[in-house]
């Protein structure tokens, strides 16, 4: 339209494109709109009703939810670009920020915000990185990359380098073949090792030498240039606490290291980084979102290096919906709670979801940035603890408790950060799944838990009251919570809680297997299925004939299961299993229920088997019946074959169970103590 | 007038608040001696009434209870509590039914019934308990059966009979088998119930012999357990008696038999739980149409009376000749100590008006000394009042009678009464009854007694019941004496005219208190006067299921 060609001819940028999503899509729209900017978010099928999509003033579908056809898909993003009428693309960081054809592209076109198209192909070429910074001065990782692979030239090129040496073929990953050789002696066995091994594995055995760093760092410094010829350094940050080379931790400025090498590492970098940081941010009081604008705007910086303050610490936590005893391997499913920290000007959340939304497979799990600023790092680490255990997720599993004992690790409060770490403190940063003494103490955290979700868990109605009504006696119920225990992989247990209401607002409650100091409880009801006691929040999330508590206690999370609705629904399935009581065969043995034709056998005898597995089909008056085993175990005595007729009775299989068929129902009886919970009105 | 908000937390607060006129203000005077001394004499009644539930609950004693366990069965209670919705509330009813009546103690008549919601359809439980004399019927037991038949039936509340029953008590077959309201009255509302669309589920979870066998035979649907649950008209060593047949209980009525073979049950249950879950299952599946099922248990918002219900329990005195003003109750009881007073300043003897229980309309009806002409009038015109409304009534009784004498007979007091018993006595609403304090002579029946078939009817603890006062029934007794001893020229000492008196008083205390009449069915139960908003708000939301009918009535004496 004619506004916006004038816009474009004025070279104002007055909107903008956002070619990204989640948290960093949100958080270039808050300064945009701050800046009177107009935006326009695009995204793909899968996040149509996603906050970034809710938060821009206009969204551009670009395709379905695998990303290379939406989110990567850059001529389409051009063209949303100009279909809107916006001046500029941000490209964000990842997807695209890094292609430097996009940054061609969207040069040619006239839409740019970010580093240089010519930048950032220079920095995605390894060893042409590599050459710049050498040229620039900034120390390098010593070590040999030729071509010759003579085993005596290795050898000297190994004690030029000086050991530790670390052997690492040219190609493949995974750790394949490499060797780190800590004297001379070692050298010869292991290069040939490391030969033999890159062959088999990647077909090409050609090997490169690099000084082995025992604590490597990974510090990034934010560059920032403008068209007038400028650039400054924003001081640096640490990234070094990663786990599958992705960062969880960043502080800014990095600890433990002098103010000489922090300039001279500052003045080293010269080629631009990308998009803003929310540590760097923090330290210089600045948006550097809202430079990019200003500088694709052509305006000049509005600092000069002399002036960049480094003021206090930063850090920045990165909470990822991801299964942490399983390898960080990411996490999907919903959100069903989602309350982060209250932010103010020292404490930032960066988040691209909401309550109710889903996490999905098609892209980075990652749910949010928490940054906190300090006076100090001192300050700034308490902080960060304080808001991690108040930063509420329910749904999925998350990193926040592996992140908050990673921020109370002595070895990480004194700054001892280095891209090892995790892999170093393992054993003080992870819940052995064989320690007994961890294993009760996670046990008993939960069933104080599920002793406040018993407390808590009411309706309030009349003949839903809590307590409930009982004439001249105090009721007592019995809850059965299914507690997922965490820090055990994928594992639940049933915690029966049995809770009489006592007058005053007063409970007994009994659970199995520990003892409580008395408890006062203060509930407040914050919204329809928010509960807040005294120092804890109870979330209630009813979701197909579950409900599910989950509950805040201090810095600790659990998470409850409550059946509701279906009855005792896998009895009332045994109740329509082949009925295996006639006395005349053994426990577990299946007859067939009427005379018929056995049409297919689906599994061979001994095979293991789940409850309700499917067998074999039987043929009798035209219809199939499947028969089914009425439990979990291994399949024996199988004495039928395709093609048999049976009569009613016949007995066709047994199911020997592998372990004690375990009936929680049973468990109800057994209660060994009780504490007294006092919950005020 | 101001009120401190220091006594009155509840009341809203700002110099804006607009207090409207229907709020009552509080008149009971905390500081009072009459405060600490009703309260204190209310205390120890209540710790007596808790100490006799405390020894109902036990059931038939530890071994009986032992016994039970053994067979992998639960306790009445207990297995109600798995039926009902899990955290709800449920309304047992005369707890203390058979206390000191028989020789030996019979726990709550031996059979626990009340309400409570399953999958939010409020229904009526039966459950017999098999520890206190092997489930069998006395006398009590079928009028404690009976009771909560005739409550299922007024309020169309589906019946859940948890059968677990030796049959009728034989040593006292004359009282348990052969009258109207006898065992045989069972099935026959059983039978009425069902043809009237009032399901009827039986739960076979132990035996059911002889005449306990048509519990589940006459039932809609029914379930048994396999090895506990049996069901035959004459037992194994009944059988062997009669025919020389020896089988074992199991072979002869057992779940097998009945779900596969007789159809005299329809569901198999692995174990009692499973028969539990299926009868939660059961009320899950019915469709009570015209009925408004679940959905109006939840109840719209509503407010918390401003003053504290705990002191319900100093309000009533302890010399039942003091009055106290029934006001002090009702705004104990009311959303928002709200009331809105209908004829306030004609007949005030008897204090009638608007309020809400949980958010449900009332119409509520208490005595505030003796009934007059005016009174009795105001109460009939108020009783017509809800009933062309559908308005659920509550009687908070207490009351002494009808005013005597020459100007009250003069002024037609009985043809006033009259018109007030000929209103509660038609009016198709329900209504619920509470005495508080005494319930005397006719003013039992213009207030809603027994004998008026109310929805429900409580005791306070304090409460006593009879024709007259003792001591005025001492003084017209020994008039009469002393006239007949006259008559034979006897002459009666002063000494034995106090004698006389005194045991007629005594008499009259035994029957008139509470527990005689709990123990008797006379009622549906003792109540902590705090739980007496609970319990109203309970059974009017029982009361309240079923559709409305239009009222009629006879002839009233002009």
């Amino acid at each position: 339209s004619a506004r916006d060609s004038v816009g474009r001819a004025s070279g104002r940028i007055e909107k903008i494109l956002i070619a990204n999503r989640g948290e960093i899509a949100c958080r270039i729209i808050r300064t945009a709109k701050r800046l009177g900017i107009r935006t326009v978010a695009v995204y793909s099928d899968a996040d149509e009703s996603s906050l970034h999509v809710k938060s821009a003033d206009e969204a551009v579908r670009i395709g379905p939810p695998p990303a290379r056809l939406s989110y990567l898909s850059a001529s389409t993003i051009i063209e949303a670009a100009s279909r809107t009428g916006a001046q500029a693309i941000h490209p964000g960081y990842g997807f695209l920020s890094e292609s430097s054809e996009f940054a061609q592209l969207c040069e040619d076109e006239g839409f740019i915000i970010g580093p240089p198209a010519s930048a950032i192909r220079d920095m995605g070429d390894k060893s042409a990185s590599k050459r710049i910074m050498g040229a620039a001065g900034v120390p390098l990782v010593p070590g040999y990359h030729g071509d010759e692979q003579d085993i005596d030239l290795m050898k000297l090129e190994a004690d030029r380098i000086g050991y530790p040496v670390l052997i690492k073929p040219t190609h493949g990953g995974g750790g394949k073949g490499m060797r780190i050789v800590q004297s001379p002696n070692d050298f010869a066995d292991a290069f040939v090792g490391a030969q033999r091994e890159a062959a088999a594995s990647f077909g090409i055995n050609t090997i490169l030498l690099e000084k082995y760093i025992t604590k490597p760092r990974h510090i990034e410094v934010q560059i920032f240039g403008d068209k007038h010829g400028s650039v400054i350094h924003l001081n640096e940050r640490d990234c070094s606490v990663q786990r599958r080379h992705q960062k969880i931790i960043e502080e800014a400025p990095a600890p433990n290291i002098s103010n000489d090498f922090r300039s001279h590492l500052g003045k080293a970098a010269v080629s631009a980084a990308k998009v803003e940081h929310p540590v760097t941010e923090m330290i210089v009081g600045q948006d550097l979102v809202e430079w990019q604008i200003r500088v694709a705007n052509g305006e000049p910086l509005p600092v000069s290096q002399s002036d960049v303050p480094l003021s206090g610490h930063a850090f920045e936590a990165r909470i990822y919906a991801e299964n942490v005893p399983k390898g960080f391997l990411p996490a999907t499913g919903i959100l069903h709670h989602y309350r982060p920290v209250q932010v103010s000007s020292e404490v930032r959340v960066e988040t691209g979801v909401e309550q109710g939304d889903t996490v999905s497979m098609h892209y980075d799990p990652m749910i949010a940035k928490l940054v906190v600023w300090g006076e100090d790092r001192t300050g700034a680490l308490i902080k960060m603890k304080d808001c991690l255990s108040k930063f509420q997720v329910a749904g999925l599993p998350t990193n926040i408790d592996f992140l908050l004992k990673l921020s109370n690790h002595g070895a990480f409060e004194n700054g001892e950060v280095e891209t090892h770490f995790i892999d170093l403190h393992k054993d003080n940063l992870f819940i052995d799944p064989n320690d007994q003494l961890s294993k009760q103490q996670v046990y008993n955290a939960a069933i104080h838990g599920a002793a406040i979700a018993a407390a808590c868990v009411c309706k309030l109605s009349l003949w839903y009251a809590n307590p409930p009504f009982r004439v001249n006696y105090s009721a007592k119920r019995t809850m059965e919570l299914e507690w997922e225990d965490e820090s055990s992989k994928g594992s639940s247990k049933f915690v029966p809680v049995h809770i009489t209401c006592l007058a005053k607002g007063k409970y007994l409650i009994e659970v199995g297997g520990s003892s409580f100091p008395d408890l006062k409880l203060n509930v407040v009801h914050l919204r329809d299925h928010d509960l807040e006691l005294l120092n804890m929040v109870v979330s209630l999330v009813f979701l197909d004939q579950m409900e599910h508590i989950h509950i805040w206690h201090g810095s600790s999370h659990h998470h409850f299961k409550q059946r509701k609705g279906l009855d005792l629904a896998d009895i009332n399935e045994s109740y329509q299993k082949p009925a295996p009581e006639a006395s005349s065969h053994p426990p577990g043995t299946v007859v067939a229920p009427m005379a018929g034709l056995v049409v297919k056998v689906l599994v061979q005898d001994g095979a293991k088997v789940v409850e309700g597995q499917p067998i074999l089909v039987l043929e009798a008056m035209k219809m199939e019946h499947v028969v089914k085993a009425p439990s979990a175990g291994c399949i024996s005595r199988l004495r039928v074959s395709a093609g048999q007729q049976v009569s009613d009775g016949t007995v066709l299989f047994a199911v020997k169970l592998i372990e004690s068929f375990y009936q929680h129902r049973h468990f109800l009886l057994h209660y060994d103590t009780s504490i007294t919970l006092e919950q005020d009105e | 007038r101001s009120i401190s908000r220091r006594c009155y937390p509840n009341l809203p607060a700002g110099p804006n608040r607009c207090l409207c006129t229907s709020v009552l203000l509080d008149t009971l005077d905390r500081s009072s001696e009459s405060f600490a001394r009703n309260s204190d004499a209310m205390e120890s009644l209540i710790s007596q009434l808790h100490s006799h539930i405390e020894q109902v609950m036990k059931g038939g004693g530890p071994e009986a209870v032992k016994r039970n366990r053994s067979r992998n069965k639960l306790l009445p209670r207990e297995r109600i509590d798995r039926l009902i919705d899990p955290g709800s509330s449920f309304l047992e009813l005369s707890q203390l039914a058979g206390h000191e009546l028989y020789d030996d103690p019979l726990p709550s008549g031996g059979i626990i019934t009340g309400i409570g919601p399953v999958h939010g359809n409020l229904c009526m439980f039966v459950a017999n308990d098999p520890t206190v004399k092997g489930g069998t019927y006395y006398p009590i037991t079928i009028k404690k059966h009976l009771r909560a038949q005739e409550i299922a039936a007024q309020c169309r509340l589906p019946c859940l009979y948890l059968v677990d029953s030796g049959g009728a008590f034989l040593p006292k077959q004359a009282e348990v088998f052969p009258d109207k309201e006898n065992f045989g009255r069972i099935f026959y509302n059983q039978a009425v119930m069902s043809a009237e669309g009032i399901p009827q589920i039986a739960l076979v979870l132990g035996s059911c012999t002889a005449g306990g066998a048509y519990i589940p035979a006459m039932a809609d649907e029914s379930v048994m357990v396999k090895g506990n649950g049996t069901i035959f008209l004459a037992g194994p060593p009944l059988v062997k008696a009669a025919t020389g047949e020896e089988v074992s209980a199991e072979d002869l009525g057992g779940a097998s038999v009945h779900c596969r073979t007789s159809g005299v049950s329809d569901y198999f249950a692995q174990d009692e739980l499973h028969a539990l879950a299926i009868g939660r299952n059961i009320i899950k599946n019915l469709h009570m149409a015209g009925n408004m099922g679940g959905q109006h248990l939840r109840m719209s918002d509503f407010k918390e009376p401003l003053y504290d219900v705990a002191e319900l329990r100093a309000i009533a005195p302890t010399d039942l000749k003091q009055s106290f003003d029934i006001r002090s109750i009702i705004s104990r009881i009311a959303d928002g100590s709200e009331f809105d007073e209908f004829k306030k300043l004609y007949g005030t003897t008897l204090v009638t008006g608007f309020a809400r229980i949980f958010g449900q309309p009332v119409g509520i009806i208490g005595n505030n000394g003796i009934l007059f002409n005016e009174s009795a009038l105001k109460g009939a015109h108020f009783i017509e009042l809800c009933a062309q409304r559908n308005i659920p009534l509550i009687f908070l009784q207490n009351i002494t009678g009808f005013m005597v004498g020459s100007k009250s007979e003069a002024n037609g007091i009985a043809k006033s009464g009259a018109k007030m018993v000929m209103a509660v006595s038609c009016a198709k609403v329900p209504k619920i009854t509470v005495v508080v304090g005494g319930s005397f002579g006719a003013g039992n029946y213009a207030m809603c007694g027994r004998a008026y078939s109310p929805n429900f009817m409580f005791f306070w603890p304090n409460a006593r019941i009879s024709v007259m006062g003792g001591a005025q029934a001492a003084g017209v007794l020994a008039q009469i004496e002393r006239a007949n001893r006259k008559k034979a020229g006897i002459q009666w000492s002063k000494e034995d005219e106090e004698k006389f008196k005194a045991g007629v008083v005594e008499a009259y205390e035994q029957e008139g208190s509470a527990y005689y009449s709990t123990a008797r069915l006379w009622d549906d139960g003792v109540i902590d006067p705090a739980d007496t908003r609970k319990v109203l708000g309970l059974c009017i939301a029982a009361s309240t299921k079923c559709k409305p009918e239009s009222t009629r009535y006879g002839v009233f004496r002009m």
